[in-house]
C-alpha cells in the first residue's frame, strides 16, 4: 500500500470504531450525570448506582434472564456440539439439506416471526393438553432456538480445522468412539464451546424481541423491562444498568481471551514437544 | 450400581450412535423451528372464532368440509396500508444494508490488508460491541439524537441537518430523532458489524497474488481493485447483505426506539394484529407474507453459506 492509502485506511478504520464505540462511551459517561435530565452534564454523582439496589422490578428481571441465559448456554453448547458434529462428520444423511437450512435460518431470520411462530404452536398445544404455561420455559425454548444457531456455527468452524488425524490415530490405538470424543476431541474443541458458550449466554442475556412474545404475566426479563422503560424516554438509570454490562462484559471478554491464549500456548508448547521425542 | 452402569451403558450407546448425533438436534428443530413454521400458516387460513380456531377439516353429514379463509390474504393485498408498510420495511431495509455495504466494505478491506498482530485485535474490537447489549446500544443513540445529544449537537452545529431536510430524509431541520433518518442510522449501526465479519473472513483469505499478477500485466491499483478484489469478494458481499437485509426487514426494537410516526414497519403491525387486536390469524397471515417476502434472499443466503463452507475444505 502506498502512502496515501495507508492514511486513508487508517482515517476510515478510526471513524468505523469512533462509530461503533461513541455510543457506548455516552452511556458510561452519562451514567455519573448528576441531573435528571439525562443529556445535560450537571456533575459526577452514583446516585443511579444506589438507586438500583432499590429497583426491584429490574432485579428480578435481571434474576430471571441470568436463569434463563445459564440454561440457554448450556443447552445451546450441548445441541450445538451435536449439530455441528452431525455436520462436520457425518456427509450424507437423510435430509441433510432441510438440516443445514434449520440450524443456520434463525441466524438471519426476523426474530418477531421466531417469536410468533413459537408463541402460536405453544398456545395451540397449550390448548390441547395443558401445558406449558407461558413463563420462564417458554422464553429459554425461543432462546435456544437463536442460541443453538450460534453455537453450532463456532463449534462447526473449529471441528472444521481440525487434523482427523488426530482422532484416526487415537482410534487405531484402540479407543472407543466415546473415548476418542472424550479424550481427543473435546480437548481440542473446548475453547470453541467456552466461547459459543459465553456468546449464547449474552446473546440470551440480550434478547428481548423472542422473551416479549413468549413471556407470560409473571415472568418479565431484564431487557423487557429497559425496552418498555427506553421506549417512555431516557432514564438515567438505565445508563447506570448499562455501565455495569459494559463492564461485566468487558472483564468477562478479557478474562476469555487470556485464558484462551494461555491454552493455545500451551497446547503449541506440547505438540512440539511432541514431534520432537 | 446397577442403574449407573445401566446409565453408563445408555450413555455409551448414545456418544456412540451417529443416529443419535444427528438425531436429538434434527428432531428439536423440526419441533421448535419447523412445525412452528406450518402452525403458523394454518392459522393464517383459520378462521378467528372468539378464541377458539375452527378446525380446517371437518367431518360433517358424511363428508369432509375444507375451511380454508384466505380472507386474511385477500386483505393484506386489498388494504392500502398493509403494501404501504410492507414496502416501506423493504425500503429502510434495502438503505441500511447499502450503507452498510458501503461503510463495511473499505472497513473490512483495511482490516484484512492491517498488519498481521494488529489483525486479531482489530478483530476483536469489532466483535466487542456484539458482546455487549444491542438493545442499550441502540437505546444510547436515543439520548445521542436528542436535543442536547453529542450526535445531535455535532449534526446542527455543522448545518447537515438543513442537508437532510432538503433531501426530504428529515421533516424539520434540528428534529433528528423520531425520523426516517434516525431509524436507518440505529439499524446501520446495529448490523454494522454483520456486513464487515463476513467480508473480512473473505477478504483476509485472499490471495494477494492475484494482484500482483494484476499489476504486472499493467492494471492500475483502481482497476485491480474493481476487477479483481471485488468479483472474489462476491460471496462476502451477498452473506453480509443478507445477514444485514433480512433481520432489517422485520426489526421492532430499532423502529420502536428510534422511528416515528413516518416510519411504520411491518414487524409493528404483525405485533399490534397479535397482541392489541388479538387477531391471531391476521397476524400470522402477515408473517407469512413476510416470509414470502424474504424467501428469496434466505435461499440466496443458505447457497452462499454451503458455499463458504465447501470452499474451507
Amino acid at each position: 500500500m502506498n502512502g496515501m492509502q495507508k492514511w486513508f485506511g487508517r482515517g476510515w478504520l478510526s471513524a468505523g470504531y469512533l462509530f461503533l464505540y461513541l455510543p457506548i462511551a455516552a452511556l458510561v459517561i452519562y451514567s455519573f450525570n448528576d441531573s435528571p435530565v439525562p443529556n445535560i452534564w450537571r456533575g459526577f454523582t452514583l446516585h443511579w448506582y444506589a438507586q438500583l439496589a432499590d429497583d426491584h422490578e429490574l432485579l428480578a428481571g435481571f434474576w430471571l434472564s441470568l436463569k434463563i441465559a445459564f440454561f440457554t448456554a448450556c443447552g445451546s453448547v450441548v445441541l450445538g456440539t451435536l449439530a455441528a458434529f452431525a455436520l462436520v462428520k457425518y456427509k450424507r444423511f437423510f435430509g441433510r439439506t432441510l438440516f443445514t437450512g434449520m440450524v443456520s435460518a434463525p441466524l438471519v431470520m426476523p426474530e418477531v416471526i421466531i417469536g410468533l411462530s413459537l408463541l402460536l404452536t405453544l398456545v395451540s398445544v397449550q390448548r390441547l393438553i395443558g401445558v406449558p404455561e407461558r413463563g420462564m420455559l417458554t422464553i429459554w425454548l425461543g432462546h435456544m432456538l437463536l442460541g443453538m444457531a450460534y453455537a453450532t456455527v463456532v463449534i462447526q468452524a473449529r471441528l472444521q480445522d481440525l487434523n482427523p488425524q488426530l482422532e484416526e490415530a487415537a482410534m487405531d490405538l484402540g479407543a472407543r468412539p466415546a473415548q476418542v470424543f472424550m479424550l481427543v476431541t473435546l480437548p481440542m474443541i473446548a475453547q470453541s464451546l467456552l466461547s459459543a458458550w459465553l456468546l449464547t449466554f449474552t446473546l440470551s442475556l440480550d434478547d428481548v424481541v423472542v422473551s416479549a412474545f413468549l413471556s407470560g404475566p409473571g415472568a418479565t426479563t431484564m431487557p423487557q423491562v429497559i425496552f418498555s422503560r427506553a421506549r417512555l424516554g431516557l432514564s438515567p438509570s438505565i445508563n447506570a444498568v448499562a455501565t455495569l454490562i459494559v463492564l461485566f462484559v468487558a472483564v468477562g471478554v478479557a478474562f476469555a481471551s487470556l485464558l484462551i491464549a494461555r491454552r493455545e500456548r500451551q497446547r503449541q508448547r506440547e505438540m512440539a514437544e511432541a514431534y520432537r521425542s | 450400581m446397577k442403574l449407573a452402569t445401566r446409565l453408563q451403558a445408555l450413555a455409551h450407546a448414545a456418544t456412540r450412535g451417529r443416529s443419535a448425533v444427528i438425531g436429538a438436534p434434527y428432531l428439536w428443530l423440526l419441533t421448535f423451528f419447523l412445525l412452528p413454521f406450518l402452525v403458523v400458516m394454518k392459522i393464517s387460513v383459520s378462521e378467528m372464532e372468539a378464541v377458539h380456531f375452527k378446525d380446517l377439516i371437518t367431518f360433517k353429514d358424511g363428508s369432509l368440509q375444507f375451511a380454508i379463509q384466505l380472507r386474511n390474504y385477500l386483505f393484506i393485498a386489498e388494504d392500502d396500508l398493509y403494501f404501504k408498510t410492507y414496502l416501506a420495511s423493504l425500503k429502510y431495509a434495502g438503505v441500511a444494508t447499502l450503507l452498510c455495504l458501503v461503510i463495511g466494505y473499505p472497513f473490512a478491506y483495511f482490516m484484512a490488508r492491517a498488519r498481521a498482530t494488529l489483525q486479531p485485535a482489530l478483530l476483536m474490537l469489532v466483535m466487542l460491541p456484539f458482546w455487549t447489549s444491542l438493545l442499550l446500544r441502540v437505546y444510547a443513540w436515543k439520548g445521542l439524537l436528542s436535543e442536547h445529544g453529542w450526535a445531535h449537537q455535532l449534526i446542527t452545529g455543522l448545518g447537515l441537518d438543513h442537508l437532510l431536510a432538503a433531501l426530504g430524509i428529515i421533516q424539520t431541520p434540528g428534529l433528528l430523532l423520531h425520523t426516517p433518518f434516525s431509524l436507518v442510522l440505529g439499524m446501520v449501526y446495529t448490523y454494522l458489524p454483520f456486513m464487515v465479519l463476513p467480508l473480512y473472513a473473505n477478504l483476509a483469505k485472499m490471495d494477494l497474488r492475484l494482484l500482483e499478477a494484476a499489476a504486472d500485466l499493467g492494471a492500475t491499483a483502481w482497476v485491480a481493485f474493481w476487477k479483481v478484489t471485488v468479483p472474489l469478494s462476491k460471496a462476502g458481499i451477498i452473506a453480509g447483505s443478507m445477514l444485514v437485509f433480512i433481520p432489517c426487514v422485520g426489526e421492532l426494537v430499532v423502529p420502536e426506539l428510534l422511528g416515528g410516526p413516518q416510519t411504520l414497519m411491518i414487524g409493528r403491525v404483525m405485533w399490534d394484529e397479535m397482541f392489541s387486536n388479538n387477531d391471531w390469524p391476521m397476524a400470522s397471515a402477515v408473517a407469512v407474507v413476510m416470509v414470502l417476502l424474504i424467501i428469496v434472499p434466505l435461499a440466496l443466503f443458505s447457497k452462499y453459506q454451503a458455499e463458504a463452507q465447501e470452499a474451507r475444505r
